[in-house]
């Protein structure tokens, strides 16, 4: 049918991503940031933006906060370059919002099986072209590009934003505003380094840079989630198969302390602000203001969602639901190349599966943002000699031992299985 | 208050607990200690080896503070709430106020009771203003933001009273001078209340008529003996 086709278009798709989930959970969290640092720092926070009597917490901050940002007077200093001073703000936001093209934000839907329960029993009727099987036609794959470099693509993208802040930092006719452009790309380019090594275990165990066969490939149990992976490396042939297990499930939480570490060096917040700065010393968009500056600000938090999207994709299973398969809620079984089969199932029709795993998604989305605030309100910034210290001489050097020991596990469990 | 000056204390003891936990020595090493009070002491500071000092370890402690004041605060407005549906429990929430923020024009903090306001004019028995216009307060103002023109009163045992009693809340330091130099306990500053914020500065001149809309009736004897207003003199 022609509107299951529009809506799987890519741009339709991303248009839904970015209006549903991205950009209320941005706006939200510039609230939320405030709000809970304050009760982190036994204050209140802003409560009291309101439209008449509906106060809502004060979560109507954000619109306030954009609104004033919009009429505010669009200043631009003497002596700027005009076009990159416009450009900028623009080249910070764009790769963000890119980027989410690679995230598998939900399963496949299969709109006119919406009410049939797909267990395996129905998909092969439906392979076979059986009558009263569940028609699998228009499936909507709830990811806006499927390639097989994954999340090199996120790594190529996000680069581009290191860009908008050392072009902002030029631009503006201002020595701190250029200070910090380069304190920003210099944070960046190193980090990025650290940041693509910590994921190399991660496509080692899984055999694939694909995000949405990553997920796949996570099953519904949460042992066998990117953090521990324990399906990956346990050999289930031998009896000793649960020591390579162990091995390998450390080195997967090795992997994403290493990463978590270095992606939130990525979205240039505390402990990692020096290219901002905000409070003391002048950070890159200095000689920015109203919505030029919004957005620095509205990328940074759309950062936030993104990492804790990629984070949620390669560690924590993406949309699934702990024990929830396609077919319905399952005790036991086991985790083979298309999923996890057997055990005792609580069956449950598509739509229900559909709905609990787009909320899983998005719960795992705002637990992780706000973590990622909690670890901003909690630890002091870094010197840039120890920012440096950490990313070349801590994390990039664990995280090159993560892949080889990752490698070596890997190689005695399938020895081991075989 | 107290009940998070006792938490923030208690939270500073474990830190310490957990140092011993290390197998450090018990109490830190006394170098030297002062003779004019025992607890002034030199100490030698033990600080982690670079090897040692691990930044996951650390910030995994100072997350775990910061989450348990966020959930506390999170959950507070709940146990607030169980707490009043309790018998005996007391009607404000003062004796349980975590989160030192006020909440402005809803809660208020009661000032001092010596707190300097906006001035009042006192009254006579009759409700006569109880000036008698004797131009000390403007005379003693530093800031010179009162202004008084006398008139004649049909009183005779009066003599004076102020035609016109007016201050420029602008120029007001809040001194407290007019009311200290006040022979008949005429103007006092004890309202309680802030000069208003107006839009025009002719607003904020205050007039005999507003200030003697918030005067009372003082218990002062007026021209003889007698207890004045603080009290003194009474038998």
């Amino acid at each position: 049918m022609l509107v299951f086709q529009i809506l799987d278009f890519p741009a339709v798709k991303w248009l839904f991503l970015v209006l549903a989930l991205v950009m209320p959970l941005a706006s939200l969290l510039t609230w939320a940031e405030r709000r809970q640092s304050a009760m982190m720092q036994d204050r209140l926070g802003p409560n009291r933006a309101n439209i008449g009597p509906i106060r809502l917490k004060g979560i109507l901050h954000f619109v306030a906060d954009a609104l004033k940002m919009i009429f505010k007077e669009d200043f631009i200093p003497a002596n700027v370059h005009k076009g990159l001073f416009a450009l900028a703000p623009v080249l910070a936001l764009a790769p963000v919002l890119i980027a989410f093209a690679i995230i598998p934000f939900g399963p496949t839907i299969y709109p006119h099986a919406i009410t049939k329960v797909l267990d395996a029993d129905a998909l092969a009727a439906a392979a076979a072209g059986a009558q009263g099987a569940p028609n699998l036609a228009d499936a909507i794959r709830m990811q806006i590009l499927s390639i097989d470099f994954g999340l090199i693509y996120y790594f190529a993208v996000l680069t581009l934003a290191n860009y908008g802040g050392t072009i902002a930092g030029w631009a503006s006719y201002n020595k701190w505003a250029l200070l910090g452009g380069l304190r920003s790309s210099s944070q960046m380019m190193s980090y990025e380094v650290a940041m693509g090594m910590s994921l190399m275990p991660m496509f080692l165990a899984y055999a694939t840079l694909e995000p949405g066969a990553l997920v796949l490939a996570q099953g519904s149990q949460p042992w066998n989630w990117g953090v521990i992976g324990w399906g990956q490396f346990a050999a289930s042939g031998a009896g000793a198969g649960a020591v390579p297990g162990l091995f390998g499930a450390l080195a997967m939480m090795g992997a994403f302390v290493l990463f978590f570490t270095a992606a939130i060096a990525e979205t240039k917040r505390a402990p990692f602000d020096i290219p901002e700065g905000e409070p003391e010393i002048i950070g890159y968009f200095v000689e920015y203001s109203g919505i030029r500056w919004g957005m620095f600000f509205l990328a940074e938090f759309i950062e936030i969602v993104f990492i804790s999207a990629v984070i949620a994709t390669v560690f924590f299973g993406g949309w699934q639901v702990p024990f929830l398969d396609a077919d319905g809620f399952r005790i036991g079984g086991e985790l083979g190349l298309t999923g996890v089969s057997g055990g005792h199932v609580f069956a449950m029709k598509h739509g229900w599966v559909v709905a609990l795993q787009f909320l899983a998604f998005g719960g795992k989305v705002v637990l992780l943002s706000m973590l990622q605030l909690l670890i901003r309100w909690t630890l002091p910034r870094f010197r840039a000699d120890q920012l440096m210290n950490l990313g070349w001489k801590l994390l990039l050097p664990l995280a090159l031992v993560n892949i080889m020991v990752t490698a070596l596990i890997k190689l005695i469990s399938l020895s081991m299985g075989s | 208050m107290s009940t998070a000056h006792d938490d923030k204390h208690g939270e500073g003891e474990r830190r310490h607990d957990l140092g011993h936990g290390h197998g450090e020595a018990a109490g830190p090493v006394v170098l030297s200690v002062s003779d004019r009070h025992p607890r002034v002491r030199t100490i030698q500071v033990v600080r982690p080896r670079s090897e040692d000092s691990s930044f996951l370890a650390a910030t995994a402690k100072g997350l775990g503070i910061t989450l348990k004041h966020f959930a506390r605060n999170f959950f507070l407005p709940m146990r607030k709430a169980q707490a009043r549906s309790k018998a005996g429990a007391p009607t404000d929430d003062s004796w349980r106020n975590e989160i030192e923020t006020v909440q402005y024009p809803e809660e208020k903090v009661t000032y001092p009771e010596r707190f300097r306001g906006l001035h009042r004019l006192m009254l006579r028995d009759d409700g006569a203003v109880r000036c008698v216009a004797c131009m000390c307060c403007p005379t003693v103002c530093p800031a010179h933001c009162i202004t008084i023109i006398p008139e004649e009163s049909e009183n005779k045992g009066i003599e004076k009273r102020p035609a016109v009693f007016e201050i420029d809340e602008l120029r007001c330091v809040v001194c407290g001078l007019c009311v200290e130099a006040c022979p008949c306990d005429a103007i006092r500053m004890d309202t309680g209340e802030h000069a208003r914020p107006v839009e025009d500065r002719a607003d904020a001149i205050e007039t005999k008529d507003s200030m003697m809309g918030r005067g009372i009736h003082s218990i002062a004897v007026q021209g003889g003996e007698g207890p004045d207003w603080r009290g003194h003199g009474v038998e």
